[in-house]
C-alpha cells in the first residue's frame, strides 16, 4: 500500500513537471529571441530598423532597414489572401453543401493531402510551373510577388477550406430549412443565411491563413526572387521577412546576425498578434 | 429573374472553385510523378552520397532518425502534460489556463522562428553545434502543441464512467490512467502523433540552422545531417540536379500520402469505436 502511494505521488510529480516544461519552452523561446534581437534594434535605432528603406548589411556603413521585407511579407500575404480566400470559401461551400457523398469521400482526403505536402515540394512545383508561366504571360523573369501570391494562395487553401467547412457545418440546420421554407433558393439560403451565420468561423479561417502565409519560408524563397529592395510592382521580385532570415543567416556575423534575429522578433510579434486575433474570433464564434 | 442569374452565377462559382482547388492538387501530383518517376534509379539509393549518384538514402535515413528521436522527446512530454491537465489538475487550476495559452502560442509560430530559437539555444548557447540532436529538440518543441492538443482532446473524450468504474473497483488514479483511460484514448493520441510525423517529414526551415545540411548519414547525434526535405531544398537551390530533385519530391509525396492514409484510417477507427 505504501509503495503504491509513493508511486502515485512520483508519477504525479512527473506529470506536473512535464506541464511545467511545456510552459518553460515558450518562456525560453521568448527570452532567447528577445534577448538576442532587442539589443540590435537598440544599436541600429528602433525606427531606423523598422522604417529604414535600405537593407545593405555589407556596405560601409551598413544599413539595416527591414521596411522592404515587411512590405514584401505584407504584399505577398495580401496577394495570397486575395487568391486563396474566395476559392477556399467557395470550395468549402462545395464540400459542405453541394458535393455528393461518394465524391466527398475522395475529396476530403485530398484536402488533407493538400495540407500535408511539404513546403519545399510546393516551392519546387512553383519554381518549375508558376514562375515560367508568369514569365511567359507577363514578361520579366517570373520570380515575383505574383508568383509567390499564387503559390501561397494554393498553400493556404487547406487551412481556409478546413475551418470554413466546419464553421458552415456547425450552423444549425433549422436556419437553412427556415430560409428554404420562406421561399429562398438553395444558393440564396447558403450564401445569405448560412455563410453570415458562420461569419466568425470564416474570419478565423482567414486570420489563420494570414498567419500561415506570413510564416511560410521555403516555398516563398524559391519563387519570390528575394531582392532586398522596396517592392516595385507585382511582377517584380520581393523578399519577405522569413526569406531574409534564411538567406543570410548562413554567413551573417555580429550586428548583421543580430539584425536577422531582430527580424525574427518582428515576425514573432506579428504572429503573436495574429494568434490573439484568432483566439478572440474563435471565442466569439463559440458564444 | 435577377435572383435566378445570381443563383446560377454562385453555383458556377462554387463548382469552379472546387475544380480549381482539386485540379491544382491533381496537376501538382501528376506533374511531379510524371517528371520524377523516370529519375528514380537504384543509384539514388546508394548508401553514401556523392556528387555522381546524388543519393537520397542518407537523407531518408536521417529523416527516420529525426522522426524517431523527436517523437521520443515530444510524445512523453506532450502526453504527460495532457494527462496532468485532464486527469490531475483541479477545476480552475491556473496552470491549466497557462499551459493552454502556451500551446496556442506555440502552435502559430512559423517554423523559421523555431529554427532561430534552436540555433540560439541548442546550437550556440548549449554548444551542441549543428547536430541531429539540436534539430531533434527544435522539432520536438515544434510538434509539442500538436501532440499536447490531440492527446488532451482524446483523454477528454473518454467517458467519466470508465474512471468511476475503475475507482469503484479500487484502482488508484495512476492505475486508472494507464490501464483504463490511455488504452481508450490511444487511437486519437496516435492520430495526433502521425500528424506530427507528417510535419517533421515536411519541415525544412527549422532544420537548416539547427541540424545543418551535411548529406551523409550522421555518425553520431552530435553530427550534422539533412532530412529529405532539406535535401530537396539543397538540390533545387543548387540547380544542378533538377531530375534528382523531382525524384526526391516523388519520395516525399509518397511518404506524406502514406502518413495521411494511416492517420485517416485511425480517425475512422475512432469514429466507429
Amino acid at each position: 500500500m505504501r509503495e503504491q502511494s509513493l508511486r502515485e505521488n512520483l508519477m504525479k510529480a512527473v506529470f506536473l513537471t512535464s506541464a511545467l516544461i511545456s510552459i518553460l519552452t515558450v518562456a525560453l523561446i521568448c527570452l532567447f529571441l528577445f534577448a538576442n534581437g532587442i539589443p540590435a534594434m537598440g544599436k541600429i535605432g528602433f525606427f531606423r530598423f523598422l522604417l529604414g528603406r535600405e537593407w545593405s548589411p555589407s556596405d560601409l556603413p551598413p544599413a539595416f532597414g527591414i521596411l522592404p521585407m515587411m512590405l514584401g511579407s505584407l504584399y505577398v500575404t495580401a496577394g495570397s489572401i486575395l487568391i486563396g480566400v474566395p476559392i477556399g470559401i467557395f470550395t468549402a461551400v462545395f464540400l459542405a453543401k453541394v458535393c455528393p457523398k461518394p465524391l466527398y469521400r475522395v475529396l476530403k482526403p485530398a484536402v488533407d493531402l493538400l495540407a500535408g505536402i511539404p513546403s519545399v515540394v510546393y516551392g519546387f512545383f512553383g519554381l518549375v510551373t508558376i514562375v515560367p508561366m508568369v514569365r511567359r504571360m507577363f514578361g520579366g523573369n517570373g520570380s515575383s510577388i505574383l508568383a509567390a501570391s499564387l503559390l501561397l494562395g494554393l498553400m493556404i487553401l487547406p487551412t481556409i477550406i478546413g475551418i470554413t467547412e466546419s464553421a458552415i457545418r456547425a450552423v444549425p440546420g433549422e436556419l437553412y430549412d427556415g430560409a428554404v421554407a420562406l421561399g429562398a433558393s438553395h444558393e440564396r439560403a447558403v450564401f445569405r443565411v448560412l455563410l453570415p451565420a458562420a461569419k466568425s468561423g470564416i474570419l478565423a479561417a482567414v486570420v489563420l491563413g494570414i498567419g500561415r502565409a506570413i510564416g511560410e519560408t521555403m516555398a516563398v524563397i524559391m519563387v519570390a526572387g528575394n531582392q532586398a529592395r522596396m517592392p516595385e510592382g507585382i511582377l517584380k521580385g520581393v523578399r519577405t521577412l522569413t526569406a531574409n532570415i534564411v538567406l543570410e543567416m548562413g554567413y551573417a556575423a555580429e550586428l548583421h546576425r543580430e539584425a536577422l534575429i531582430a527580424t525574427g522578433v518582428v515576425l514573432f510579434v506579428f504572429i503573436l498578434l495574429i494568434n490573439l486575433l484568432f483566439s478572440a474570433l474563435r471565442k466569439e464564434g463559440r458564444s | 429573374m435577377k435572383q435566378k442569374i445570381t443563383d446560377t452565377l454562385l453555383q458556377v462559382a462554387t463548382w469552379l472553385a472546387a475544380a480549381l482547388t482539386f485540379g491544382a492538387l491533381f496537376f501538382l501530383i501528376a506533374y511531379i510523378l510524371a517528371r520524377g518517376i523516370p529519375h528514380i534509379r537504384p543509384s539514388l539509393f546508394a548508401l553514401h552520397y556523392n556528387t555522381q549518384n546524388v543519393s537520397l538514402l542518407p537523407a531518408l535515413i536521417t529523416t527516420v532518425l529525426t522522426v524517431v528521436l523527436s517523437l521520443a522527446v515530444a510524445v512523453p512530454l506532450g502526453l504527460f502534460t495532457a494527462i496532468y491537465l485532464v486527469e490531475y489538475a483541479k477545476r480552475g487550476n491556473c496552470l491549466v489556463a497557462l499551459v493552454r495559452m502556451t500551446a496556442e502560442t506555440l502552435s502559430g509560430i512559423p517554423s523559421i522562428v523555431y529554427g532561430l530559437f534552436g540555433m540560439l539555444f541548442f546550437v550556440t548557447w548549449l554548444g551542441w553545434g549543428f547536430s541531429i540532436l539540436a534539430g531533434t529538440f527544435t522539432l520536438a518543441i515544434m510538434i509539442l502543441p500538436l501532440i499536447l492538443r490531440t492527446a488532451e482532446e482524446s483523454l477528454k473524450a473518454v467517458p467519466d464512467a470508465y474512471r468511476e468504474g475503475a475507482f469503484g473497483l479500487g484502482a488508484g488514479r495512476l492505475r486508472t490512467v494507464f490501464r483504463i483511460v490511455l488504452p481508450a484514448a490511444a487511437p486519437g493520441i496516435l492520430a495526433g502523433v502521425i500528424l506530427a510525423v507528417g510535419r517533421i517529414v515536411g519541415e525544412t526551415a527549422a532544420l537548416i540552422y539547427t541540424a545543418g545540411t551535411v548529406a551523409q548519414i550522421p555518425e553520431s547525434l552530435m553530427a550534422s545531417g539533412r532530412t529529405l526535405s532539406v535535401h530537396m531544398y539543397a538540390l533545387s537551390s543548387e540547380g544542378l540536379y533538377t531530375g534528382q530533385a523531382y525524384a526526391t519530391a516523388v519520395v516525399l509525396l509518397v511518404l506524406v500520402a502514406g502518413i495521411n492514409t494511416l492517420s485517416a484510417a485511425l480517425a475512422k477507427k475512432i469514429g466507429e469505436g
